[in-house]
């Protein structure tokens, strides 16, 4: 071929790509709607523009596969034929055709040795007398269909060699103009009125750019983000006002050239979201359910990294949502729900991130089968899997063996490799939640950064370094001077802790974290940065914390990818190298959250080491006159002191008003020890306890200590409201049986399901 | 091995070491670099080389070399490998040299470990030995556990 035809092949396979994405999307609306004349008319000029070019460029298999599908078209739009799920199908089987001739054609630059007249037949069968839709898919057709929806996504993980499209359209170089003249306007005079309308009205305004080309320029502005940055610092001590005035110029039209160059590289969302109707269709055919697939927020715009990212979780998101969280028709008719089910995407900015949120109507997350299986895949020892609320035994489907466990059983829980699409998201810095009402469905929240490479960051300073801080992770900074640090922070047998509005926040002191050596002369003061990793928070304690900054981030080496402590890089405006934390690995070594999620379901051996030996947080507290008690730390909401004058009476209840609730308390000494409570105008203190929206204070005598230790049970229940007694800090200590105690107190406790 | 070779040298405590010159980036003057804390003591720290930031490797921490003095700033020596540009903290840098592959020798057996797992053989000068380094397996510091020995499963 010579180079002016393989520029032409090129622009051809660009061209019919997007149009390929298009025909999927019509052809699913088209079935809602099957007399919708402007898309019939846009779909009979798509596939005759592809029958035109292959013809044009000697492509035959190519062409002979688009006739047939064209003249069908065309009685399609002429209304000899209503177009129905067969047809439908057995056109998209061409569609698909054509995509494995394109992806071929990419490949090797021939048409391929595959066999396409089955399809052809197919194709040509359609309408006739015998079968006029009737007739289901045949199987072999509806075999190759399936298994062309499972690899057509395949193509587009192959680095295409052309430039991805960036802009909404091209002008066409004059040659393909040409070639395509006839082909663009022979069908708009056919079809009438609906063939101006749709015609694009752009292609003088944008250009296609080469991505690699865009990557390098982002590069170099990220460089010239740094020199500015540098310059300005020396701005800062210059005299010069001349010196003065070019850096602050210079400081606007960088900013200005960044927020530019950021913009050419942002996609809309839809561009991922082009191929779910199809997905979505195919696969609710499969599973013999009827979904539609409604998108919002399509004109959403990410940075194209991102988008690449996001595109096989989100795929991965969408299918589950189809395959799980959809019910069957007759579930659904069962349970009162229209027969058609809906998956709703939706896309959105918000505070500097996108959020993107996949829900359907379905059945929801079976809350109590999600915890026995994850009791029984040994995810979660069964004790504290009856603890966790159903915010927290939702959040299991994410973690890794779950979803084996669910694929290899099929039970109807959701989460066929949701832990894939955490980690996928995870890596990119972006969050996952999922929410759920039993019978109504699940949503799937994912929240993104707009771009990787250049982050807002908290700068800290700890032993003489300076690190920043992802400001994702950030939640609030605290500064406690004097006195306050030496009272507010309470260190107890190694695990450190303040009181944050009456929670209690784990600390992690950087220098220990990293090894740094210790500045002295700052006991007085104490820089608390509050973070969030994974589902928990933490207080990280620094030396100084310095400012906000936008900057770059750099990847480090290989030979420093073992640390998990640190994130990447970046160059700070006087030139030197900082070190950006990442706040999970940081969390993971100080054992604020478990070591590490793969780990979660480990092996037997460890699982079991780990049922003996589970290190875990308690609270130590006194009852009565000389009874230690301990609660796990996991089940206290808050910790309370309590005025006694504030105390009130209800149903013969002592209750406490308590943030615009009420709350009753629940005297422990009383309860279990059947000792009354001196009378005192001392506080009373006070443990609240909290599930489902609903709350309990236990009423104790003092606080003694938090420690983690590895707790044997060593004698049995003596008593009512105590799992057993236990060794700990050397001393016996009774285990309280939180929810025993409160069934005690109040036996519809846990029955009731409104919120108070 | 009787091709010849062109070596861009260096010292480290006395003794004469090369890598290919081909590569050899660029040789720099000393550059602060910013500590990594938890990473192992073979590493210095990271420079800003013109926006790329790059690992420093000190060489005699990573020979298990006596430590050089204070008053003595290293120089860099940039390397391109597979896995990215990395640099190489020298006492001081010395000639290209065009060396005679008859005069190469394997290592000998007697060299210490750490010596024998990064050195690829000796040239045998008119007057000295000359270490010829692999840069690859120079940079490959092996699993870092972080230094309080947290498992090594970190990824």
């Amino acid at each position: 071929m010579s180079t002016e035809d393989d520029e032409l092949l090129r622009e051809f396979l660009l061209e019919s790509r997007e149009n390929l994405h298009q025909l999927d999307r019509d052809f699913v609306a088209l079935e809602q709607d099957p007399r919708d004349p402007a898309r019939l008319a846009g779909i009979f000029r798509c596939v005759h523009t592809i029958k035109g070019t292959a013809g044009f460029l000697a492509l035959t298999k190519l062409e002979g596969l688009t006739h047939i599908g064209e003249s069908q078209l065309s009685r399609l739009r002429d209304g000899e034929l209503v177009l129905d799920t067969h047809i439908t199908s057995t056109l998209l089987a061409m569609v698909d055709g054509v995509r494995r001739i394109l992806s071929s054609i990419e490949a090797t630059g021939n048409e391929g040795e595959e066999d396409y007249s089955m399809v052809i037949d197919e194709l040509s069968r359609i309408g006739t007398p015998t079968e006029a839709g009737v007739e289901p898919l045949q199987p072999a057709l509806a075999a190759s269909l399936i298994a062309a929806a499972a690899s057509s996504n395949a193509p587009e993980h192959e680095p295409a060699p052309v430039g991805v499209m960036v802009a909404v359209a091209a002008p066409l170089p004059p040659p393909v103009a040409e070639a395509m003249l006839p082909a663009a306007t022979h069908p708009a005079a056919e079809s009438g009125d609906a063939g101006g309308k749709a015609a694009p009205s752009t292609v003088d305004t944008t250009i296609r750019v080469d991505v690699a080309l865009l990557d390098r320029v982002m590069n170099l502005v990220g460089e010239l983000v740094l020199a500015r940055n540098q310059i300005l610092q020396f701005a800062v001590s210059a005299q010069h006002p001349g010196f003065i005035n070019a850096s602050q110029r210079l400081n606007l039209l960088t900013t200005e050239l960044q927020a530019g160059v950021m913009k050419t590289r942002m996609q809309p969302i839809g561009n991922v979201w082009n191929r779910f109707p199809r997905i979505v269709r195919d696969l609710a055919n499969v599973c013999g359910k009827k979904v539609t697939l409604d998108l919002d927020g399509t004109e959403t715009e990410l940075d194209r990294s991102i988008i690449e990212a996001i595109k096989d979780p989100l795929t991965h998101a969408v299918r589950n949502a189809v395959d799980h969280g959809i019910e069957s028709p007759e579930r659904r008719a069962a349970a009162g729900k229209p027969a058609m089910g809906r998956v709703l995407l939706r896309a959105y900015h918000e505070g500097g991130q996108v959020n993107i949120e996949v829900s359907d109507d379905g059945g929801g997350l079976a809350i109590d089968k999600i915890r026995a299986r994850a009791v029984e895949r040994g995810l979660v020892t069964a004790e504290r899997a009856s603890r966790m609320n159903e915010r927290e035994v939702a959040h299991l489907i994410f973690l890794p063996g779950f979803s084996t466990a669910a694929q290899v059983t099929n039970v109807s829980g959701r989460g066929v490799g949701m832990d894939v699409v955490k980690t996928n998201i995870e890596k990119i810095g972006g969050t996952v939640d999922i929410s759920s009402r039993l019978g109504h469905g699940s949503v799937l929240k994912i929240k993104i950064p707009l771009t990787l490479a250049i982050i807002p960051a908290l700068i800290i300073t700890s032993g003489g370094e300076r690190f920043a801080i992802p400001q994702v992770n950030l939640l609030e900074l605290v500064r406690l001077e004097g006195a306050q640090a030496r009272r507010g922070i309470e260190s107890l047998h190694g695990a450190t802790v303040y009181r944050l509005r009456g929670n209690l926040l784990p600390l992690v002191f950087l220098n220990d974290a990293l090894e740094l050596e210790k500045q002295s002369g700052a006991d007085d003061v104490c820089n608390i940065v509050v973070l969030q990793a994974d589902d928990r928070q933490f207080g990280l304690v620094v030396d100084g914390i310095s400012d906000t900054e936008e900057i770059v981030v750099k990847p480090l080496g290989k030979e420093l990818k073992g640390i998990s402590s640190f994130a990447g890089a970046t160059i700070m405006g006087d030139g030197k190298v900082a070190l950006i934390l990442d706040v999970l690995g940081i969390a993971q070594r100080a054992n604020v959250v478990s070591p590490s999620r793969e780990r979660a379901l480990g092996d037997k051996s460890r699982k079991q080491e780990s049922e003996h030996d589970a290190r875990e947080a308690l609270l130590l507290f006194r009852i009565g006159s000389s009874t230690r008690m301990a609660i796990p730390l996991s089940m206290v909401a808050r910790l309370e002191e309590i005025a006694p004058e504030k105390v009130e009476r209800a149903a013969g209840r002592e209750v406490v008003q308590y943030r615009g609730a009420i709350l009753p308390l629940l005297g422990l000494s009383r309860e279990l020890l059947d000792e009354p409570r001196p009378e005192s105008s001392d506080p009373l203190l006070v443990i609240v306890y909290s599930v489902q929206g609903r709350s309990i204070g236990f009423v104790v005598e003092q606080i003694l200590d938090i420690v983690e230790e590895a707790i044997t049970v060593r004698s049995q229940a003596a008593r009512e409201g105590v799992l057993g007694s236990a060794v700990v800090q050397g001393r016996v200590t009774d285990l309280l049986d939180v929810q025993g105690v409160i069934r005690r107190f109040d036996s519809t406790f846990f029955d009731r399901k409104d919120a108070a | 091995m009787t091709a010849n070779r062109q070596l861009c040298t260096f010292l480290l405590d006395g003794l004469l070491f090369g890598v290919e010159v081909m590569s050899v980036q660029e040789v720099i003057r000393f550059q602060d670099t910013t500590n990594i804390p938890l990473a192992s003591s073979m590493v210095r720290g990271l420079i800003n080389l013109r926006g790329q930031i790059v690992t420093a490797i000190d060489m005699r921490a990573r020979l298990r070399l006596p430590p050089r003095g204070a008053e003595h700033q290293p120089m860099n020596v940039v390397l391109r490998t597979s896995d990215g540009v990395v640099s190489l903290l020298v006492d001081d840098i010395g000639d290209v040299l065009e060396l005679d592959g008859r005069l190469f020798e394997r290592v000998p057996e007697t060299l210490a470990a750490e010596f024998r797992e990064v050195v690829l053989g000796v040239y045998k000068l008119e007057h000295r030995l000359l270490l010829l380094l692999d840069v690859e397996r120079i940079v490959d510091l092996g699993d870092q556990v972080e230094s309080r020995g947290k498992s090594g499963e970190a990824a």
